[in-house]
């Protein structure tokens, strides 16, 4: 029965290549479409997904009575020396649930985009850069490999990149997305030094290898074994490296600026992008790698130091980018630093409770993150492409089925009790947060943080929806719309998905748990702590909420201008949220200062140190020349000049001698033998 | 031996285009520009017949031809390509057909110019196939000869100034590394790069104990002689990469170089000097790059660091790519250098080594494709512009869309994204370089870094944001340009996606390569 089952998960993984495949032909195909195959493009991208979701459904089939199984499939992609390298791919429980997930979300939002984007030129370009993200994306969650791994991350990154960047002539969206791919890859580089560490240390980057893969026994075993600098321990150090890479991604505190400026790609793409599938990768890889993460030589399940940075870090940015929420004004802002928040409570469910919570709430939250996203893109395509929550208000009138959806999702990032699944899945974090043994500190942070989750939720449901319209329009001219059904029948489905979902997830019946750790699911009696988390939590959403109608929906908002009434209430706080605690400024003036200072250092000492000394060396020969010269001239020439002088003044006279006029010579004789006669008279006299 | 010399009538082709452009009369007659092209193609279709023919599974050289020219002083025509001067010779066969089709066709003293391209090309064929020192040496500098009138005749505003420091600064190096060849001559009587490094193979320190004659140095003890030695070739080679800080004459250099000669520069010359350390530093003097290696390594890092954050603060397009270059090269040292280290001979080292000095290859030959279609689209800017400055664009993507397309896939293959060549290349240098010199490789990372920040810089300033005024009438690539940088970003993607093809050519000489440095 049981090789019948996981004959089943191995014959499935064979066909598992064709869910990113898929996609990347579509993506391949529309590169070379022309902008007037509009309609071509529209279908071909979500057609190719929807092939790729049944395949995915196929594969979660698979898994579904397996209890865990994994089954790998691996191939050489390239040898060097005697050693292959090896490329694979793995389903399991979280490969299944992921690449469900991406298919599903991504589906709809292809076909929310097919209207958002409607009267867009590129439209063409559009879906052929989501098709290579779908691709990528859904590589990245098959991947068993961390190198194959790490080359989807790269392409999300990538496609990321181009869609941040899809209004290229606003210099606003072309920096924006510039600033996510080098944030991005700041992580990255951390993540790569890890690949290579554990690559050099393992021998293998094959997570899943039949007893030979890095996350396996053996190999983990030698990694826990060894320590490196300041004692720290190997495995560690490497999960820490492959950490900053999540956090990159994720937008984990100190690295989450690049996420809420990605804001300035179409609405779709930051559902699908930044909200639902890419950012949560970070969360993935960390549950991917959680054996190397929870690797210890203690070896206390849970408690590994890689884990507590995991816990931490998560936590802090869970309550960090609440705050920040509380004080935007842009509606996908607020959406953006609210993904921020979450992603951090799934990191800090991860460290504290494992796979199964973190992911949890990754699937709920990509469902209830991205109904969202699209409600604020039906509402900004509503309201003629307005994004201030301000200048809104009074939308439950004009758009009915948006705010329904909106507010589906809106009680379910806000863990609205028993009927939302953002509540059970928020509430298992904070369970475990609770039981965290090392620190009670990050469940404060969590529950402070659900406080905020409310609260700025809230304010925003109020801006937008209640109220009266606010637009810079003549009263009652509201030219506001509702969407047309290509863009609010998704919006249904996500809402469907965000209620429904909690039913897999209760403490009651936690198939989700039960089938991502392999165990068989059983209705379980509810303990006593689980009851009291559940009630603590409602009151913290009832607080948040309970504040944030005090403030937002007692009083009407009367114009766009009016102050915050949390800023007259707290200038000085709000000042400081509003400004995002002055991050961006402070980067702006250490590190990317740095970087000009560092570049401009490099290009000094290019121009006048080593171009200086070759000058230099030019400037001595050219001075030995021109000394040579002298020499030469003065006196070498000059002395022989003389010389020659002399020999040639002799030989003048000497010449004169020999000049051929033969009188001079005979003159010579008649003086020379007068002189002999002379000289023999006045000789012989004696 | 074979019947038929593949390699020199591959070498001689161009010589013989040459020959036949110089005839013509007319200097304005359209044959230059076609014989030029001719006998480029004749001479990759030559190539790609060695390519084809060339067995793989061997790892002996193949293709020699071996003919006695000096017996009383050693001197040999002796040619002969392996795995490695297969590659090289590839990539010139491919290279300068494509420079030649990025050249205006309003190019002055046409005759000229194409004459000294096939000279060019002959002289880079050579230098890569020769394997006596004296032979290789004559092309080695044969190719610059071309090179310098290329630059000093076609360049820009200051182009004497740049040809100057680029030859004279190229003979320097060249100089000494003559020395140090005559030094190897008198104390082991060779001049032939196989015999020589089978003679260094398996002794301590290589060729260090033929330097116990002294050469008359008799205040020097036979290892700094043999340092001496090492010394006055590496800088050769050095210079040529360049390395750190031998490298101010390059970007210049490539600055003023007409752009399709710059795609020479950097798809194939520069890779003369790191061809030059694989064959002939490597096995010849591994113990002399020993004793100095944490050095290499620092300069190294050095080459690739300074190069990329100095790339960043450069107005100029072609300065811009030119530090690039540098830092790109910069990671082909990395991996020769880590590569050298001493280690025992146990697989997993050898594995390492191997990662190491696959990648150096690929990385050459990956650089060099890369880097000429980056020059190639420049060339296409400043034809359309008549600048090149970072600052003067803005927002082309708007009227040149296929442009940007192209010239983005290939900045991004240049900053390493996965899926294109450029990272199968690093990523087996660094995979190998790590292992084998952590700090080395982890420091260099910051150039992968900085790399990414002045191409998406370059993207943003060039194409994105708003539409600058002046370009309005900016065309899109025509048809004839998209197909002659087409095969460029074809390669890209086929050996991002399926390198294994190139592996197979260089992972053989590779492991000669390593069996030389076993101890």
């Amino acid at each position: 029965m049981a090789a019948l089952k996981v004959g089943s998960v191995t014959s499935a993984v064979q066909s598992l290549w064709l869910i990113p495949v898929l996609p990347l032909l579509a993506a391949g195909l529309l590169a070379f479409a022309k902008q007037r195959h509009r309609v071509f493009a529209g279908t071909l991208a979500i057609v190719a997904l929807v092939a790729s979701f049944i395949v995915a459904c196929g594969a979660f089939a698979a898994t579904l009575g397996a209890h865990g199984e994994r089954a790998v499939f691996n191939f050489t992609w390239l040898q060097f020396g005697e050693t292959p390298l090896r490329l694979g791919w793995v389903l399991d429980p979280l490969t299944a649930v992921m690449v469900v997930m991406v298919t599903l979300v991504g589906t709809l939002i292809f076909i929310f985009s097919v209207g958002y984007m409607a009267e867009d030129e590129n439209f063409t370009r559009f879906f052929c850069f989501l098709s290579l993200f779908a691709a990528a994306m859904l590589g990245l969650v098959i991947a068993n490999n961390l190198l194959l791994l790490f080359v989807c991350w790269e392409l999300v990154g990538l496609a990321s990149y181009l869609l941040i960047g899809f209004w290229y002539h606003k210099p606003s969206a072309a920096a924006a997305a510039k600033k996510a791919f080098i944030v991005t890859r700041i992580g990255d580089i951390g993540f790569f030094i890890g690949i290579l560490w554990l690559y050099a240390e393992t021998g293998t980057l094959l997570l899943y290898d039949n007893g030979n893969g890095c996350l396996e026994g053996s190999a983990l075993a030698q990694l826990v074994a060894r320590t490196t600098i300041g004692g720290m321990v190997v495995s560690t150090a490497i999960a820490l490296l492959i950490f900053c890479g999540a956090m990159g991604k994720s937008g984990q505190v100190p690295l989450h600026v690049w996420l809420p400026d990605a804001m300035e790609g179409p609405t779709p793409v930051s559902a699908l992008i930044h909200a639902a599938t890419m950012v949560a990768a970070g969360v993935f890889l960390v549950a991917r790698v959680y054996p190397l993460m929870d690797a210890d030589p203690a070896n206390v399940a849970g408690h590994s130091p890689a884990l507590c940075v995991v816990t931490w870090i998560g936590a802090i940015t869970a309550i960090f980018a609440a705050l920040i929420a509380v004080a935007q004004n842009d509606i996908k802002r607020i959406l953006a630093y609210s993904t921020v928040s979450q992603l951090g409570y799934m990191m800090l469910g991860l460290g504290t409770g494992g796979v199964a919570v973190g992911i949890f709430h990754l699937i709920t939250h990509a469902f209830f993150k991205a109904l969202l996203f699209l409600g604020a893109g039906s509402v900004i395509h509503g309201c003629h492409h307005e994004q201030d929550i301000r200048r809104m208000g009074g939308l439950r009138r004009f758009m009915p089925l948006t705010f329904a959806t909106y507010a589906v999702g809106m009680m379910a990032l806000a863990g609205f009790p028993l009927f939302f699944s953002g509540f059970w899945s928020k509430d298992e974090i904070l369970h475990s947060a609770f039981a965290w043994a090392p620190s009670r500190w990050p469940f404060y942070l969590g529950a402070a943080g659900a406080v905020l989750t409310t609260f700025y939720m809230t304010r925003q449901m109020f801006y937008v929806f209640f109220g009266h319209n606010r637009a810079d329009e003549p009263a009652g001219h509201v030219h506001v719309h509702e969407s047309p059904a290509i863009m609010v029948v998704p919006l249904v489905i996500l809402a469907a998905g965000a209620v429904l979902l909690s039913i897999v997830g209760t403490p009651a019946w936690p198939w989700f748990h039960a089938y991502l750790t392999g165990h068989a699911a059983a209705v379980q009696p509810v303990a006593v702590d689980v009851i009291l988390i559940m009630l603590l939590s409602t009151a913290l959403v009832a607080l948040g909420l309970g504040l944030g109608w005090w403030l937002y929906g007692r009083r009407r908002i009367e114009r766009a201008d009016s102050p915050d009434p949390l800023e007259a209430l707290q200038a000085d706080t709000f000042t400081v949220l509003r400004q995002k605690f002055w991050i961006d400024e402070a980067y702006d003036k250490t590190v990317v200062r740095l970087n000009r200072a560092l570049c401009r250092a490099a290009d000094w000492l290019d121009v006048f140190v080593w171009g200086g000394l070759v000058a230099l060396v030019s400037y001595l020969a050219v001075g030995i020349a021109w000394v040579n010269r002298l020499i030469d001239e003065y006196v070498v020439n000059l002395g022989f000049d003389k010389g020659c002088g002399s020999v040639r003044w002799t030989a003048r006279l000497l010449s004169l001698w020999q000049n051929g006029q033969v009188q001079r010579y005979l003159r010579a004789l008649g003086v020379a033998l007068a002189i002999f006669v002379l000289i023999f008279i006045w000789g012989c006299r004696g | 031996m074979n019947d038929f010399p593949e390699i020199t009538v591959m070498t001689l082709l161009p010589v013989l285009g040459a020959i036949f452009i110089a005839g013509i009369d007319d200097e304005r007659s359209p044959w230059p520009r076609r014989i030029g092209l001719g006998f480029s193609v004749l001479a990759l279709l030559m190539a790609v017949c060695i390519w084809v023919r060339f067995d793989p599974a061997n790892p002996e050289l193949q293709f020699v031809e071996d003919h006695e020219w000096i017996p009383s002083m050693g001197v040999k025509y002796f040619v002969g390509i392996d795995g490695l001067g297969l590659l090289m010779a590839g990539l010139t066969a491919l290279v300068i057909p494509f420079a030649l089709l990025t050249t205006g066709r309003d190019v002055e003293r046409p005759r000229a110019f194409y004459s000294l391209m096939l000279l060019l090309q002959a002289g880079l064929f050579g230098a890569f196939t020769a394997l006596n020192f004296v032979h290789w040496f004559v092309f080695w500098e044969l190719s610059l000869v071309p090179a310098y009138f290329l630059i000093k005749l076609w360049g820009g505003p200051n182009r004497t100034a740049a040809a100057t420091q680029f030859f004279l600064y190229t003979l320097v190096g060249s100089v000494t590394m003559l020395l140090g060849f005559m030094a190897i001559f008198l104390s082991t009587g060779s001049f032939d790069f196989i015999a020589l490094a089978e003679k260094a193979r398996g002794v301590r320190d290589g060729l260090g104990a033929y330097f116990e004659v002294k050469l008359g140095w008799y205040e020097l003890s036979s290892r700094s002689l043999a340092m001496l030695i090492f010394l006055g070739v590496f800088l050769g080679f050095a210079v040529k990469v360049p390395l750190f800080p031998f490298h101010t004459w390059l970007p210049s250099a490539y600055a003023e170089a007409p752009s399709s000669v710059t795609m020479v520069l950097t798809g194939v010359m520069s890779k003369m000097g790191v061809y030059g350390l694989l064959r002939i530093l490597m096995p010849l003097f591994p113990e002399q790059m020993r004793w100095g290696l944490d050095l290499l390594l620092w300069l190294a890092v050095a080459t690739i660091v300074f190069s990329a954050f100095a790339a960043f603060s450069q107005n100029d397009l072609k300065r811009v790519m030119a530090y690039s270059s540098i830092n790109h090269l910069g990671y082909c040292l990395l991996g020769i250098f880590a590569a050298v280290k001493w280690t025992q001979n146990e697989p997993g080292w050898v594995s390492e080594k191997a990662a190491a000095l696959n990648g150096v290859l690929l990385q050459m030959f990956n650089h060099g494709i890369t880097a000429a279609a980056l020059f190639c689209f420049i060339a296409f800017i400043e034809r359309r512009a008549g600048r090149r400055g970072l600052e003067d664009f803005g927002g082309l993507r708007k009227v040149a869309p296929v442009f940007c397309g192209l010239m983005g896939i290939s900045m991004f293959a240049s900053l390493g994204l996965p899926g294109l060549n450029g990272f199968v290349g690093e990523f087996l240098i660094f995979k190998g370089a790590f292992a084998l010199a952590s700090w080395a490789a982890a420091l260099s990372t910051v150039g992968l870094l900085v790399t990414a920040i002045f191409l998406l810089t370059v993207m943003q300033r060039v194409f994105h944001g708003p539409l600058n005024a002046n370009w309005g009438g900016f065309a899109d690539l025509t048809l004839r340009e998209r197909s002659v940088a087409a095969p460029a970003i074809l390669l890209m993607f086929v050996i991002g996606i399926y390198p294994q093809w190139l592996l197979d050519i260089a992972n053989p000489a590779v492991m000669q390569l390593i069996a030389h440095l076993a101890n």
